[in-house]
Protein backbone atom coordinates (compact mmCIF):
# COMPACT_ATOMS: atom_id res chain seq x y z
CA UNK A 1 0.00 0.00 0.00
CA UNK A 2 2.67 2.50 0.86
CA UNK A 3 4.58 1.52 -1.73
CA UNK A 4 2.02 2.23 -4.28
CA UNK A 5 1.74 5.39 -3.05
CA UNK A 6 5.05 5.94 -3.05
CA UNK A 7 5.37 4.95 -6.77
CA UNK A 8 2.78 7.76 -7.65
CA UNK A 9 4.63 10.32 -5.75
CA UNK A 10 7.62 9.23 -7.37
CA UNK A 11 5.95 9.08 -10.57
CA UNK A 12 4.53 12.71 -10.14
CA UNK A 13 8.14 14.12 -9.41
CA UNK A 14 9.47 12.48 -12.20
CA UNK A 15 6.61 14.36 -14.33
CA UNK A 16 7.06 17.84 -13.14
CA UNK A 17 10.85 17.15 -13.18
CA UNK A 18 10.47 16.74 -17.15
CA UNK A 19 8.31 19.57 -17.12
CA UNK A 20 10.93 21.62 -15.63
CA UNK A 21 13.64 20.32 -18.17
CA UNK A 22 11.50 21.36 -20.98
CA UNK A 23 11.46 24.61 -19.90
CA UNK A 24 14.87 24.94 -19.21
CA UNK A 25 15.56 24.19 -22.82
CA UNK A 26 14.87 27.30 -24.18
CA UNK A 27 17.56 29.74 -24.39
CA UNK A 28 16.30 32.87 -22.79
CA UNK A 29 14.74 31.28 -20.02
CA UNK A 30 18.28 29.11 -19.53
CA UNK A 31 20.30 32.41 -19.11
CA UNK A 32 17.41 33.81 -16.31
CA UNK A 33 17.74 30.88 -14.46
CA UNK A 34 21.27 30.64 -14.00
CA UNK A 35 21.18 34.35 -12.21
CA UNK A 36 17.88 32.79 -10.63
CA UNK A 37 20.16 29.67 -8.90
CA UNK A 38 22.53 31.97 -7.84
CA UNK A 39 20.13 34.36 -6.21
CA UNK A 40 18.93 31.40 -4.54
CA UNK A 41 22.34 30.38 -3.36
CA UNK A 42 23.28 33.87 -2.04
CA UNK A 43 19.93 34.21 -0.08
CA UNK A 44 20.30 30.84 1.22
CA UNK A 45 23.90 31.38 2.68
CA UNK A 46 22.72 34.97 3.69
CA UNK A 47 20.33 33.60 5.87
CA UNK A 48 22.50 31.17 7.38
CA UNK A 49 25.07 33.94 8.03
CA UNK A 50 22.52 35.78 9.55
CA UNK A 51 21.35 32.77 12.07
CA UNK A 52 25.00 32.93 13.27
CA UNK A 53 23.51 35.98 14.99
CA UNK A 54 22.15 33.62 17.44
CA UNK A 55 25.00 31.17 17.57
CA UNK A 56 27.09 34.51 18.72
CA UNK A 57 24.17 35.45 21.07
CA UNK A 58 23.89 31.79 22.97
CA UNK A 59 27.63 31.63 23.08
CA UNK A 60 27.76 35.03 24.95
CA UNK A 61 25.37 34.34 27.19
CA UNK A 62 26.60 30.60 28.02
CA UNK A 63 29.85 32.25 28.92
CA UNK A 64 28.46 34.76 31.12
CA UNK A 65 26.83 34.94 34.47
CA UNK A 66 23.27 34.88 34.45
CA UNK A 67 22.30 37.98 36.31
CA UNK A 68 23.39 39.79 32.56
CA UNK A 69 22.18 37.52 29.98
CA UNK A 70 18.99 39.56 28.91
CA UNK A 71 21.47 42.43 28.69
CA UNK A 72 23.87 40.45 26.34
CA UNK A 73 21.41 39.06 24.15
CA UNK A 74 19.42 42.71 24.03
CA UNK A 75 22.99 43.65 22.44
CA UNK A 76 23.19 40.96 20.36
CA UNK A 77 19.39 41.62 18.59
CA UNK A 78 19.73 45.03 18.51
CA UNK A 79 23.48 45.48 16.92
CA UNK A 80 22.01 43.26 13.96
CA UNK A 81 19.35 46.01 13.50
CA UNK A 82 21.65 48.64 14.08
CA UNK A 83 23.98 47.05 11.48
CA UNK A 84 20.82 46.86 8.91
CA UNK A 85 19.78 50.31 9.19
CA UNK A 86 23.57 51.58 9.34
CA UNK A 87 24.59 49.52 6.17
CA UNK A 88 21.55 50.22 4.06
CA UNK A 89 22.12 53.87 5.08
CA UNK A 90 25.67 54.88 5.09
CA UNK A 91 27.54 51.39 5.08
CA UNK A 92 26.75 50.16 1.54
CA UNK A 93 27.54 53.27 -0.12
CA UNK A 94 31.14 53.25 1.53
CA UNK A 95 32.20 49.71 1.24
CA UNK A 96 31.12 49.53 -2.82
CA UNK A 97 30.18 52.93 -3.76
CA UNK A 98 32.19 53.91 -6.96
CA UNK A 99 35.28 56.49 -5.42
CA UNK A 100 38.86 56.25 -4.71
CA UNK A 101 40.89 53.21 -3.06
CA UNK A 102 39.90 54.44 0.69
CA UNK A 103 36.32 54.50 0.45
CA UNK A 104 32.91 54.69 -1.83
CA UNK A 105 30.90 57.46 -2.27
CA UNK A 106 28.17 56.70 -4.23
CA UNK A 107 24.70 55.16 -3.69
CA UNK A 108 23.28 56.34 -0.46
CA UNK A 109 20.46 54.43 0.87
CA UNK A 110 21.06 51.68 -2.38
CA UNK A 111 19.84 54.31 -4.87
CA UNK A 112 21.72 54.20 -7.57
CA UNK A 113 23.98 51.44 -5.89
CA UNK A 114 25.10 48.58 -8.20
CA UNK A 115 25.66 44.92 -7.31
CA UNK A 116 29.53 44.17 -6.31
CA UNK A 117 28.71 40.38 -8.48
CA UNK A 118 26.45 38.32 -10.66
CA UNK A 119 23.08 38.23 -8.59
CA UNK A 120 20.16 41.83 -8.10
CA UNK A 121 21.60 43.75 -5.71
CA UNK A 122 19.03 43.04 -2.87
CA UNK A 123 20.46 39.56 -2.59
CA UNK A 124 24.17 41.08 -2.73
CA UNK A 125 23.17 44.01 -0.11
CA UNK A 126 21.54 41.30 2.37
CA UNK A 127 24.38 38.71 2.27
CA UNK A 128 26.74 41.70 2.81
CA UNK A 129 24.67 43.10 5.68
CA UNK A 130 24.64 40.05 7.22
CA UNK A 131 28.13 39.57 7.33
CA UNK A 132 28.53 43.82 8.62
CA UNK A 133 25.72 42.37 11.59
CA UNK A 134 29.04 39.57 12.27
CA UNK A 135 31.41 41.72 12.85
CA UNK A 136 29.47 44.08 15.06
CA UNK A 137 28.26 41.48 17.51
CA UNK A 138 32.30 39.90 17.94
CA UNK A 139 32.41 42.91 20.26
CA UNK A 140 29.26 42.53 22.78
CA UNK A 141 31.41 39.46 24.13
CA UNK A 142 34.92 40.92 24.47
CA UNK A 143 32.70 44.27 26.47
CA UNK A 144 30.07 41.65 28.22
CA UNK A 145 29.16 42.24 31.99
CA UNK A 146 30.02 45.69 32.04
CA UNK A 147 29.60 48.06 29.34
CA UNK A 148 26.28 50.49 29.67
CA UNK A 149 23.42 49.49 27.06
CA UNK A 150 23.07 53.37 25.34
CA UNK A 151 26.70 53.19 24.55
CA UNK A 152 26.68 49.82 22.58
CA UNK A 153 23.53 50.89 20.56
CA UNK A 154 26.31 54.22 19.05
CA UNK A 155 29.23 52.05 19.17
CA UNK A 156 26.91 49.41 16.90
CA UNK A 157 25.32 52.12 14.93
CA UNK A 158 29.03 53.72 13.93
CA UNK A 159 31.32 50.33 13.36
CA UNK A 160 28.21 49.48 10.80
CA UNK A 161 27.92 52.48 8.92
CA UNK A 162 31.24 53.51 8.56
CA UNK A 163 34.30 51.96 10.24
CA UNK A 164 33.53 48.03 9.02
CA UNK A 165 32.72 49.75 5.31
CA UNK A 166 35.80 51.38 5.33
CA UNK A 167 38.07 48.56 5.73
CA UNK A 168 35.72 46.52 3.57
CA UNK A 169 35.99 49.00 0.56
CA UNK A 170 40.08 48.26 0.59
CA UNK A 171 39.54 44.26 0.50
CA UNK A 172 36.36 43.62 -0.84
CA UNK A 173 34.86 46.94 -2.84
CA UNK A 174 37.97 47.55 -5.57
CA UNK A 175 40.02 49.24 -2.81
CA UNK A 176 43.88 49.91 -2.52
CA UNK A 177 44.24 46.27 -0.70
CA UNK A 178 42.16 44.48 -3.23
CA UNK A 179 44.89 46.06 -5.92
CA UNK A 180 47.65 44.77 -4.34
CA UNK A 181 46.42 41.39 -4.95
CA UNK A 182 45.77 41.12 -1.26
CA UNK A 183 43.62 38.04 -0.36
CA UNK A 184 40.96 37.48 2.14
CA UNK A 185 38.14 34.87 0.44
CA UNK A 186 35.13 35.31 3.38
CA UNK A 187 36.64 37.90 5.95
CA UNK A 188 39.17 36.44 8.57
CA UNK A 189 40.44 40.20 8.42
CA UNK A 190 37.23 41.99 7.38
CA UNK A 191 35.04 40.66 9.62
CA UNK A 192 37.12 38.59 12.40
CA UNK A 193 40.67 40.78 12.51
CA UNK A 194 38.08 43.75 12.67
CA UNK A 195 35.74 42.86 15.23
CA UNK A 196 38.41 40.98 17.90
CA UNK A 197 40.66 44.29 17.38
CA UNK A 198 37.65 46.60 18.18
CA UNK A 199 36.56 44.04 21.18
CA UNK A 200 40.19 44.32 22.56
CA UNK A 201 40.26 48.06 22.42
CA UNK A 202 37.22 48.21 24.33
CA UNK A 203 37.58 45.73 26.80
CA UNK A 204 40.72 47.51 27.67
CA UNK A 205 39.52 50.71 27.79
CA UNK A 206 36.47 48.97 30.22
CA UNK A 207 38.88 47.85 32.27
CA UNK A 208 38.48 44.43 33.64
CA UNK A 209 35.50 42.91 35.41
CA UNK A 210 35.14 44.24 39.02
CA UNK A 211 36.45 40.83 41.09
CA UNK A 212 38.25 39.39 37.86
CA UNK A 213 41.74 39.95 39.31
CA UNK A 214 43.60 39.86 42.64
CA UNK A 215 45.35 42.93 44.54
CA UNK A 216 48.82 40.51 43.54
CA UNK A 217 47.69 39.82 39.89
CA UNK A 218 46.21 36.28 40.01
CA UNK A 219 43.07 35.16 38.16
CA UNK A 220 39.87 34.64 39.63
CA UNK A 221 37.67 32.13 37.78
CA UNK A 222 34.21 34.39 36.65
CA UNK A 223 32.27 31.02 35.28
CA UNK A 224 29.59 31.19 32.55
CA UNK A 225 26.33 30.20 33.48
CA UNK A 226 25.13 27.67 31.15
CA UNK A 227 27.87 25.51 29.24
CA UNK A 228 24.50 24.08 27.18
CA UNK A 229 23.51 27.50 26.24
CA UNK A 230 27.08 28.14 25.04
CA UNK A 231 27.67 24.12 23.19
CA UNK A 232 24.24 25.18 21.56
CA UNK A 233 25.76 28.58 19.76
CA UNK A 234 29.48 26.42 18.58
CA UNK A 235 27.49 24.30 16.46
CA UNK A 236 24.69 27.31 15.44
CA UNK A 237 28.20 29.22 14.35
CA UNK A 238 29.47 26.19 13.11
CA UNK A 239 26.22 25.24 10.58
CA UNK A 240 26.28 29.47 9.89
CA UNK A 241 29.63 29.09 8.90
CA UNK A 242 28.74 26.96 6.24
CA UNK A 243 26.84 29.71 4.74
CA UNK A 244 29.41 32.39 5.85
CA UNK A 245 32.26 30.59 3.32
CA UNK A 246 30.78 28.52 0.60
CA UNK A 247 27.96 31.08 0.26
CA UNK A 248 30.97 33.91 -0.44
CA UNK A 249 31.45 32.12 -4.00
CA UNK A 250 28.60 34.64 -4.67
CA UNK A 251 27.59 31.97 -7.52
CA UNK A 252 26.92 28.18 -7.85
CA UNK A 253 28.75 28.39 -11.42
CA UNK A 254 32.34 26.63 -10.17
CA UNK A 255 30.99 23.21 -7.70
CA UNK A 256 34.74 22.60 -7.23
CA UNK A 257 34.84 26.01 -5.51
CA UNK A 258 32.05 25.47 -3.19
CA UNK A 259 33.14 21.68 -2.28
CA UNK A 260 36.62 23.25 -1.73
CA UNK A 261 35.37 25.88 0.75
CA UNK A 262 33.00 23.61 2.22
CA UNK A 263 35.26 20.43 3.14
CA UNK A 264 37.83 23.27 4.21
CA UNK A 265 35.82 25.22 6.78
CA UNK A 266 34.77 21.77 8.43
CA UNK A 267 38.50 20.27 8.77
CA UNK A 268 39.69 23.26 10.06
CA UNK A 269 37.01 23.84 12.58
CA UNK A 270 37.32 19.85 13.46
CA UNK A 271 41.35 20.30 14.14
CA UNK A 272 41.00 23.54 15.92
CA UNK A 273 38.67 22.09 18.48
CA UNK A 274 40.59 19.12 19.20
CA UNK A 275 44.16 20.61 19.49
CA UNK A 276 42.72 23.35 21.78
CA UNK A 277 41.24 20.46 23.86
CA UNK A 278 43.96 18.74 23.78
CA UNK A 279 46.50 21.56 25.07
CA UNK A 280 44.17 22.51 27.88
CA UNK A 281 44.49 18.95 28.88
CA UNK A 282 48.21 19.07 29.08
CA UNK A 283 48.55 22.62 29.83
CA UNK A 284 45.83 22.06 33.17
CA UNK A 285 44.81 18.56 33.70
CA UNK A 286 41.44 18.53 32.14
CA UNK A 287 39.60 18.63 28.73
CA UNK A 288 37.53 21.68 29.63
CA UNK A 289 34.70 21.68 27.26
CA UNK A 290 35.01 25.49 26.81
CA UNK A 291 38.70 25.52 25.83
CA UNK A 292 37.22 23.00 22.76
CA UNK A 293 34.38 24.95 21.84
CA UNK A 294 36.87 27.94 21.55
CA UNK A 295 39.47 25.87 19.61
CA UNK A 296 36.50 24.72 17.25
CA UNK A 297 35.86 28.84 16.65
CA UNK A 298 39.43 29.55 16.45
CA UNK A 299 39.49 27.09 13.56
CA UNK A 300 36.73 28.66 11.93
CA UNK A 301 37.88 31.91 11.98
CA UNK A 302 41.52 30.75 10.66
CA UNK A 303 40.11 29.24 7.27
CA UNK A 304 37.90 32.09 6.78
CA UNK A 305 40.60 33.64 4.32
CA UNK A 306 42.24 30.38 3.38
CA UNK A 307 39.24 28.31 2.51
CA UNK A 308 39.22 28.59 -1.15
CA UNK A 309 42.98 28.90 -1.99
CA UNK A 310 44.32 25.55 0.07
CA UNK A 311 44.21 22.16 0.23
CA UNK A 312 42.22 20.05 2.85
CA UNK A 313 45.33 19.21 4.36
CA UNK A 314 46.25 22.57 4.84
CA UNK A 315 43.46 23.49 6.38
CA UNK A 316 43.81 20.92 8.76
CA UNK A 317 47.00 22.68 9.69
CA UNK A 318 45.71 25.82 9.77
CA UNK A 319 42.67 24.70 12.38
CA UNK A 320 45.38 22.80 14.78
CA UNK A 321 47.65 26.08 14.92
CA UNK A 322 44.73 27.77 15.37
CA UNK A 323 43.75 25.33 18.42
CA UNK A 324 46.70 25.71 20.20
CA UNK A 325 46.87 30.01 20.03
CA UNK A 326 43.39 30.68 21.03
CA UNK A 327 44.07 28.33 24.32
CA UNK A 328 47.48 30.74 24.52
CA UNK A 329 46.08 33.53 23.82
CA UNK A 330 43.49 33.20 26.81
CA UNK A 331 46.37 32.64 29.20
CA UNK A 332 48.46 35.31 27.81
CA UNK A 333 45.54 37.70 27.93
CA UNK A 334 44.69 37.03 31.88
CA UNK A 335 48.60 37.46 32.34
CA UNK A 336 48.09 41.03 30.80
CA UNK A 337 45.20 41.68 33.07
CA UNK A 338 43.14 41.80 30.21
CA UNK A 339 39.70 40.78 30.87
CA UNK A 340 37.56 39.17 28.18
CA UNK A 341 34.54 37.21 29.37
CA UNK A 342 33.99 35.09 26.44
CA UNK A 343 37.54 34.70 24.61
CA UNK A 344 36.63 37.23 21.63
CA UNK A 345 39.99 38.14 21.60
CA UNK A 346 42.12 34.68 21.01
CA UNK A 347 39.09 33.57 18.84
CA UNK A 348 38.51 36.67 16.88
CA UNK A 349 41.23 38.91 16.80
CA UNK A 350 44.59 36.12 16.91
CA UNK A 351 42.93 33.74 14.71
CA UNK A 352 41.68 36.48 12.07
CA UNK A 353 45.20 37.21 12.00
CA UNK A 354 46.24 34.12 11.55
CA UNK A 355 44.38 33.02 9.03
CA UNK A 356 45.38 36.13 6.87
CA UNK A 357 48.68 35.22 7.02
CA UNK A 358 48.21 31.69 6.47
CA UNK A 359 46.72 32.14 3.13
CA UNK A 360 50.50 33.56 1.85
CA UNK A 361 51.92 30.41 3.53
CA UNK A 362 49.31 27.64 2.09
CA UNK A 363 48.05 29.11 -0.65
CA UNK A 364 48.11 28.30 -3.84
CA UNK A 365 47.98 30.49 -7.28
CA UNK A 366 46.65 27.50 -8.96
CA UNK A 367 43.68 28.01 -7.22
CA UNK A 368 42.81 31.56 -7.81
CA UNK A 369 45.54 33.32 -5.90
CA UNK A 370 47.65 35.91 -7.15
CA UNK A 371 51.54 34.31 -5.92
CA UNK A 372 51.74 31.02 -4.78
CA UNK A 373 52.60 31.03 -0.64
CA UNK A 374 55.79 30.28 0.92
CA UNK A 375 55.19 26.90 0.56
CA UNK A 376 54.66 26.49 -2.85
CA UNK A 377 57.90 27.96 -3.89
CA UNK A 378 56.09 31.72 -4.23
CA UNK A 379 59.12 33.47 -1.58
CA UNK A 380 57.18 35.95 1.23
CA UNK A 381 55.26 37.68 -2.01
CA UNK A 382 51.87 36.91 -0.82
CA UNK A 383 52.75 36.46 2.46
CA UNK A 384 54.78 40.02 2.81
CA UNK A 385 51.10 41.67 0.89
CA UNK A 386 48.82 39.83 3.32
CA UNK A 387 50.78 41.13 6.31
CA UNK A 388 50.99 44.34 5.36
CA UNK A 389 47.28 44.00 4.93
CA UNK A 390 46.25 42.44 8.16
CA UNK A 391 48.70 45.07 9.74
CA UNK A 392 47.24 48.51 8.21
CA UNK A 393 43.33 47.34 9.01
CA UNK A 394 44.46 46.41 12.54
CA UNK A 395 45.89 50.15 12.76
CA UNK A 396 43.23 51.73 11.30
CA UNK A 397 40.85 49.68 13.89
CA UNK A 398 42.81 50.84 16.72
CA UNK A 399 42.83 54.24 15.82
CA UNK A 400 39.46 54.68 14.65
CA UNK A 401 37.44 52.41 17.64
CA UNK A 402 40.01 54.30 20.24
CA UNK A 403 38.53 57.59 19.04
CA UNK A 404 34.63 56.11 18.90
CA UNK A 405 35.07 54.58 22.01
CA UNK A 406 36.40 57.38 23.65
CA UNK A 407 33.70 59.80 22.42
CA UNK A 408 31.12 58.14 24.24
CA UNK A 409 32.87 57.86 26.94
CA UNK A 410 33.28 61.53 27.20
CA UNK A 411 29.49 62.51 26.59
CA UNK A 412 27.72 59.15 27.97
CA UNK A 413 30.11 56.98 29.98
CA UNK A 414 30.93 53.41 28.22
CA UNK A 415 31.23 51.41 31.99
CA UNK A 416 28.17 51.40 34.47
CA UNK A 417 28.50 51.60 38.19
CA UNK A 418 29.96 49.43 40.45
CA UNK A 419 26.53 48.90 42.14
CA UNK A 420 25.32 48.33 39.07
CA UNK A 421 27.78 45.71 38.17
CA UNK A 422 27.08 43.68 41.06
CA UNK A 423 23.73 43.91 41.19
CA UNK A 424 23.58 42.47 37.26
CA UNK A 425 23.00 44.68 34.02
CA UNK A 426 19.61 43.07 33.61
CA UNK A 427 17.80 44.47 36.44
CA UNK A 428 20.10 47.69 36.18
CA UNK A 429 19.85 48.58 31.93
CA UNK A 430 16.82 46.79 31.51
CA UNK A 431 14.74 46.52 34.19
CA UNK A 432 13.72 42.77 33.92
CA UNK A 433 15.42 39.33 34.65
CA UNK A 434 16.65 36.89 32.13
CA UNK A 435 15.60 33.83 34.88
CA UNK A 436 12.48 34.93 36.41
CA UNK A 437 11.38 32.73 39.37
CA UNK A 438 14.73 31.37 39.73
CA UNK A 439 16.74 31.83 42.72
CA UNK A 440 20.40 33.03 40.92
CA UNK A 441 23.29 33.96 43.41
CA UNK A 442 24.47 37.76 42.46
CA UNK A 443 26.94 37.92 45.40
CA UNK A 444 30.01 37.78 42.91
CA UNK B 1 28.46 30.90 72.87
CA UNK B 2 26.70 33.37 70.11
CA UNK B 3 25.67 32.97 66.93
CA UNK B 4 25.33 35.23 64.77
CA UNK B 5 22.94 35.87 61.59
CA UNK B 6 23.65 38.53 59.26
CA UNK B 7 21.34 39.52 56.24
CA UNK B 8 23.27 41.98 53.94
CA UNK B 9 22.98 43.04 50.07
CA UNK B 10 24.09 40.05 48.18
CA UNK B 11 26.70 42.41 46.39
CA UNK B 12 28.65 43.77 49.18
CA UNK B 13 29.52 39.61 50.07
CA UNK B 14 33.04 39.78 48.64
CA UNK B 15 33.92 42.73 50.86
CA UNK B 16 32.44 40.67 53.76
CA UNK B 17 33.92 38.20 53.40
CA UNK B 18 37.42 40.24 53.06
CA UNK B 19 36.71 41.87 56.09
CA UNK B 20 35.82 38.56 58.22
CA UNK B 21 39.06 36.87 56.58
CA UNK B 22 41.13 40.03 57.81
CA UNK B 23 39.77 40.24 61.52
CA UNK B 24 40.70 35.98 61.61
CA UNK B 25 37.10 34.72 61.17
CA UNK B 26 37.19 31.98 58.11
CA UNK B 27 34.22 29.89 59.02
CA UNK B 28 30.91 30.87 58.11
CA UNK B 29 27.62 29.49 56.17
CA UNK B 30 26.16 31.77 53.54
CA UNK B 31 22.35 31.46 51.75
CA UNK B 32 20.65 32.98 49.41
CA UNK B 33 17.60 34.51 50.90
CA UNK B 34 14.53 36.79 49.74
CA UNK B 35 12.99 39.32 51.87
CA UNK B 36 12.09 42.87 52.76
CA UNK B 37 13.10 45.28 55.40
CA UNK B 38 13.02 48.98 55.49
CA UNK B 39 14.03 49.85 51.79
CA UNK B 40 11.72 49.84 48.79
CA UNK B 41 11.59 47.78 46.60
CA UNK B 42 12.60 48.17 42.68
CA UNK B 43 10.45 48.49 39.47
CA UNK B 44 10.75 45.96 37.36
CA UNK B 45 8.94 46.36 33.75
CA UNK B 46 8.02 43.57 31.04
CA UNK B 47 6.25 43.82 28.33
CA UNK B 48 5.24 47.65 29.04
CA UNK B 49 3.53 46.44 32.72
CA UNK B 50 5.17 47.87 35.49
CA UNK B 51 5.28 46.02 39.16
CA UNK B 52 7.39 46.61 41.83
CA UNK B 53 9.34 43.80 43.46
CA UNK B 54 9.53 44.12 47.54
CA UNK B 55 11.04 40.90 48.55
CA UNK B 56 14.77 41.20 47.55
CA UNK B 57 17.55 39.65 47.28
CA UNK B 58 19.13 39.23 50.21
CA UNK B 59 22.18 37.03 51.56
CA UNK B 60 22.34 35.27 55.00
CA UNK B 61 25.66 34.67 57.03
CA UNK B 62 25.58 32.71 59.78
CA UNK B 63 28.52 32.43 62.52
CA UNK B 64 29.11 30.75 65.39
CA UNK B 65 31.58 32.27 67.66
CA UNK B 66 33.13 32.63 71.13
CA UNK B 67 32.40 35.65 73.26
CA UNK B 68 35.87 36.78 72.49
CA UNK B 69 35.05 36.96 68.72
CA UNK B 70 31.89 38.31 69.07
CA UNK B 71 32.76 42.04 69.08
CA UNK B 72 35.90 41.57 65.95
CA UNK B 73 33.24 39.62 64.01
CA UNK B 74 29.76 42.04 64.15
CA UNK B 75 32.73 45.19 63.58
CA UNK B 76 33.77 43.18 60.42
CA UNK B 77 30.24 42.40 59.07
CA UNK B 78 29.68 46.17 59.51
CA UNK B 79 32.94 47.29 57.71
CA UNK B 80 31.75 45.40 54.84
CA UNK B 81 28.16 45.31 54.71
CA UNK B 82 27.44 49.25 55.41
CA UNK B 83 27.43 51.77 52.69
CA UNK B 84 24.89 54.39 54.61
CA UNK B 85 22.15 53.92 53.08
CA UNK B 86 19.19 51.94 53.57
CA UNK B 87 19.12 48.28 52.72
CA UNK B 88 22.34 47.75 54.18
CA UNK B 89 21.04 44.89 56.57
CA UNK B 90 21.00 43.57 60.18
CA UNK B 91 23.10 41.47 62.86
CA UNK B 92 21.11 39.22 64.76
CA UNK B 93 23.02 37.78 67.53
CA UNK B 94 21.35 34.87 69.50
CA UNK B 95 22.59 32.58 72.54
CA UNK B 96 23.90 29.30 71.31
CA UNK B 97 23.55 26.15 73.64
CA UNK B 98 25.77 23.69 72.48
CA UNK B 99 28.04 23.28 69.45
CA UNK B 100 29.28 19.38 68.34
CA UNK B 101 32.23 19.09 66.16
CA UNK B 102 31.01 15.98 64.20
CA UNK B 103 34.23 14.75 63.08
CA UNK B 104 35.57 14.34 66.97
CA UNK B 105 32.84 14.90 68.85
CA UNK B 106 34.57 18.01 70.19
CA UNK B 107 32.14 19.90 71.70
CA UNK B 108 31.37 23.30 73.66
CA UNK B 109 34.29 26.18 72.64
CA UNK B 110 36.91 23.60 70.94
CA UNK B 111 34.10 22.70 68.48
CA UNK B 112 33.90 26.12 67.35
CA UNK B 113 37.26 27.25 67.42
Amino acid sequence: MFRRIRNILGGGVLVLLGLAGTAACEPQAGAASQTGVDTLWVLMTAFLVFFMQAGFGMVEAGFIRAKNVCNILTKNFLDFCMASLGFFIFGYALMFGDGNGFMGFTGWFLSGAKSGSGVPLYAFWLFQAAFCGAAATIVAGGMAERMKFPAYLIYSFLISAFIYPIVGHWIWGGGWLSKMGFADFAGSTVVHALGGVAALVGTMMLKPRTGKYNADGSANVIAGHSIPLASLGVFILWFGWFGFNPGSTLSVGNGELIARVAINTNLSAAMGGIVAMATVWKMFGKPDLSMAMNGALAGLVAITAPCAFVDPWASIVIGAIAGGLVVMGVVVLDKLKIDDPVGAVPVHCLNGIWGTLSVGIFGKAALGLAHDGLLYGGGFKQLAIQALGVGSVLLFIVFSMGIVFKLIDIFLGLRVSREEELKGLDIGEHGMESYAGFQIFTTQ
Amino acid sequence: MKLIIAMIQPHKLPDVKKALFDADVHKMTVTNALGCGQQKGFMETYRGVITEVNLLKKTRIEIAVNEDFLEPTIEAIIKGARSGNIGDGKIFVLDLADCVRIRTGEKGREAIG
